[in-house]
């Protein structure tokens, strides 16, 4: 019986109604041993699997539908499918779970190492990949340790490295580190990180990592949630995964609701079954928004998603449906902002987050950022001048051009524009940044213009100085 | 002289035979270095261009990077606090205004005493139990402001010992022995595995 309560030694978690394919072992304050792991069916898929024709393996991931979870939705089974006949081939495990908004990789990676190490040699046996690098986030020193330890336990007991469980098959998994980076969970960025280099992308194509990966090889990059749900399916089967979740996107999803809601938590929720209003408001989930105030605004997915507003509480939780709808489900990361939320306020924070963690490749990101987070500094503290609004949408065409997904907004006769945004880059981060800019300014584009000096006749105060320091030195004339 | 130590130099070594190209060790022996002395150095940058085969210059550049290395003395206890969304939304701003009063410092700077240096960061991946941060990249929840005063004296008064200093990650380390392990080579001399060649369908007409 579930609790509907949290899960003390699994900060945040939730023990909700509903099906648990990766969250089964959470209740269990030592589910991280491998005794305890064996003890609750631990391994057996491996141990099935490995007397399995490696295409039919990989043939039951495809017909599983397994979405990817680290953002891109991408299925997992088709990724595998773009490697050529060429090796050494290798996986990679991303585990840089960085996302604003985002927590379930690491609860996984502390939680269930094992479930984890399992999912990557079931996918190295379908593939033939020579060896696993389980990359995980450096700040995450417990996941780590959860790790290394799994794996010494794990490498002991013959369930990874030479000669697994008395076989043939050979697979190493190999830990590593992060050092710090959002870029580096971007694939092509985290196999340059992992080859000891600057954590900057790749051009795709070419340098898709199915076809040139890590030392040019080919390589697949999964998410740590993703491989996770892969000891479940091979146990129980493509058709039963697909009994959960809805036709498009079958399977459950962890997702985690923070912000302005009364209980903020992380929960597995089954795809397509639920929509936004149900998380927010439900028993089974987040309980209302709290001090019982009104919903402003909210990141359907992570910081780098286009806000969503009241009139979008209807949307399942479907892929299609909210890239249809203006934004992505992204990462799972569900950000609440009530009635009190400064909306200028809220968009320089994530915007300011990107400018910080550009990686400095491409210059529309490298410079775009920087102006578009010393621009809103600038009007979130009064300074700003009067064509910055327009200012801050241009830097944002240079970044992503044309019109940029968003929310519908009936009231002002704005039809959505479907996800995803165009970009000038290498990878999406730059483009990112541009949506909360446009999802504040299309919207509150009133709370911009109030803060802007030349409102002070309309009696308005500029905002208190921030801690960071206001960067208002660029005061020098706009030619 | 923070030049790895004889005993890191094993470990390093170790580390590195777990990688098919000796770079990709480039970031887990600064980590090392990081740990054995608290900060990343130049000499240390210099010994593992040396244990690795690149030059100095590249080390540092790939350290230069990544927010977690400090190419500087830092304090015994790094604070990092959260500001990000969904922090910013419960309160992290104001924790770390709190913290920066009490402790005299601004974000990037260290106390006299040298034990704590202070660090507003982006997203630790812990944001409904916000407001949050992490000290030596070991999290607490939820907290208010007498809950960082308790921190911050229980710090001061070595009552914390599951926090290491900093520098320190995982104190679990992984070992392969060379008896237990696949193998790893270099790209060039790793091919095919054998079990996955005889397990491949054979090909009609095939001899």
């Amino acid at each position: 019986m579930a609790s509907n309560a949290y899960v003390e030694h699994a900060p945040g978690y939730v023990d909700n109604e509903g099906p648990k394919v990766v969250t089964s072992r959470f209740g269990d304050p030592e589910s991280y041993r491998l005794a305890n792991y064996e003890d609750t069916g631990g391994y057996n898929a491996l141990r099935a699997v490995i007397n399995m024709d490696p295409s039919d393996v990989h043939g039951q991931v495809r017909d599983a539908v397994l979405l990817g979870r680290g953002g891109a939705g991408f299925p997992a089974g088709v990724k595998w499918g773009f490697m050529p006949p060429v090796w050494p081939r290798y996986l990679v495990v991303n585990g840089d779970e960085s996302e604003p908004g985002t927590y379930k990789d690491r609860l996984l990676m502390e939680r269930d190492p094992h479930q984890l190490i399992e999912g990557c040699l079931i996918t190295c046996f379908a593939l033939g990949l020579n060896t696993c690098f389980l990359y995980v986030r450096g700040e995450m020193a417990l996941a780590q340790e959860r790790i290394a330890q799994a794996l010494n336990d794990a490498y002991e007991a013959g369930y990874v490295g030479r000669n697994i469980m008395g076989t043939d098959v050979s697979i190493d998994v190999v830990l590593t580190w992060g050092a710090g980076a959002y870029i580096v969970g971007e694939e092509t960025a985290l196999i340059e990180s992992l080859e000891g280099n600057r954590g900057m992308p790749r051009l795709k194509p070419p340098f898709f990592p199915a076809a040139k990966g890590l030392y040019m090889k080919p390589t697949i990059v999964n998410n740590v949630e993703t491989l996770s749900n892969l000891p479940w399916i091979v146990i129980n089967g493509a058709e039963a995964y697909k009994k959960f979740g809805s036709e498009r996107s079958p399977g459950t999803r962890m997702l985690a609701i923070s912000g302005h809601v009364n209980r903020p938590g992380v929960y597995e929720v089954e795809q397509g079954k639920v929509t936004f209003r149900d998380l927010f408001y439900g028993d089974n989930f987040c309980q209302g928004i709290r001090d019982g105030n009104e919903l402003k605004m909210f990141i359907p997915g992570g910081g780098s998603a286009p806000w969503f507003f009241p009139e979008q509480l209807d949307i399942p939780l479907e892929a299609s449906d909210v890239g249809a709808a203006g934004s992505m489900l992204g990462s799972g990361a569900l950000v609440v902002m009530d009635e009190t939320t400064d909306a200028v306020k809220a968009c320089l924070r994530v915007v300011r987050f990107f400018a910080r963690e550009s990686c400095g490749k491409c210059t529309p990101c490298r410079e775009g950022t920087t102006w578009e987070e010393k621009i809103l500094q600038r009007i979130n503290d009064g300074y700003g001048r009067m064509e910055d609004i327009e200012l801050l949408l241009s830097i944002g065409d240079q970044i992503s051009p044309g019109p940029y997904p968003a929310a519908a907004h009936e009231a002002e006769g704005l039809t959505a524009v479907p996800f995803p945004p165009r970009q000038t880059t290498i990878c999406p981060l730059g483009p990112s940044s541009v949506a909360p800019i446009t999802s504040a300014i299309r919207r509150f584009r009133h709370e911009f213009e109030l803060r802007l000096p030349a409102a002070a006749d309309h009696g308005f105060r500029p905002s208190g100085e921030t801690s960071s320091g206001s960067e208002i030195a660029d005061n020098e004339v706009v030619s | 002289m923070s030049r790895l130590s004889a005993a890191n130099v094993l470990l390093a070594r170790e580390i590195i035979s777990r990688y098919p190209r000796p770079k990709s060790a480039l970031i887990p022996l600064l980590h090392l270095s990081q740990e054995q002395n608290g900060w990343v150095t130049n000499e240390a940058m210099e010994h593992i261009a040396e244990l690795i085969g690149v030059t100095p210059a590249e080390v540092l550049g790939t350290c230069s990077f990544y927010e977690m290395f400090k190419r500087e003395p830092v304090g015994k206890y790094m604070v990092n606090i959260c500001t990000n969304i969904s922090c910013l939304l419960n309160g992290g701003e104001e924790l770390l205004h709190h913290a920066e009063e009490t402790l005299g410092i601004k974000p990037g700077g260290t106390t006299d005493d040298g034990l704590f240096t202070l660090e507003d960061v982006e997203c630790i991946a812990a944001c409904t139990e916000a407001p949050c941060l992490q000290v030596n990249y070991r999290y607490e929840y939820r907290i208010d402001n007498q809950g960082f005063d308790r921190m911050i004296e229980d710090l001061r008064g070595g009552k914390r010992s599951d926090i290491p200093t900093h520098g320190t990650l995982g104190r679990i380390r992984q070992h392969i022995d060379s008896d237990r392990g696949a193998g790893i080579e270099s790209p060039e001399k790793t091919g095919k595995p054998d079990w996955f060649a005889s397990r491949e369908p054979v090909e009609e007409g095939a001899s």
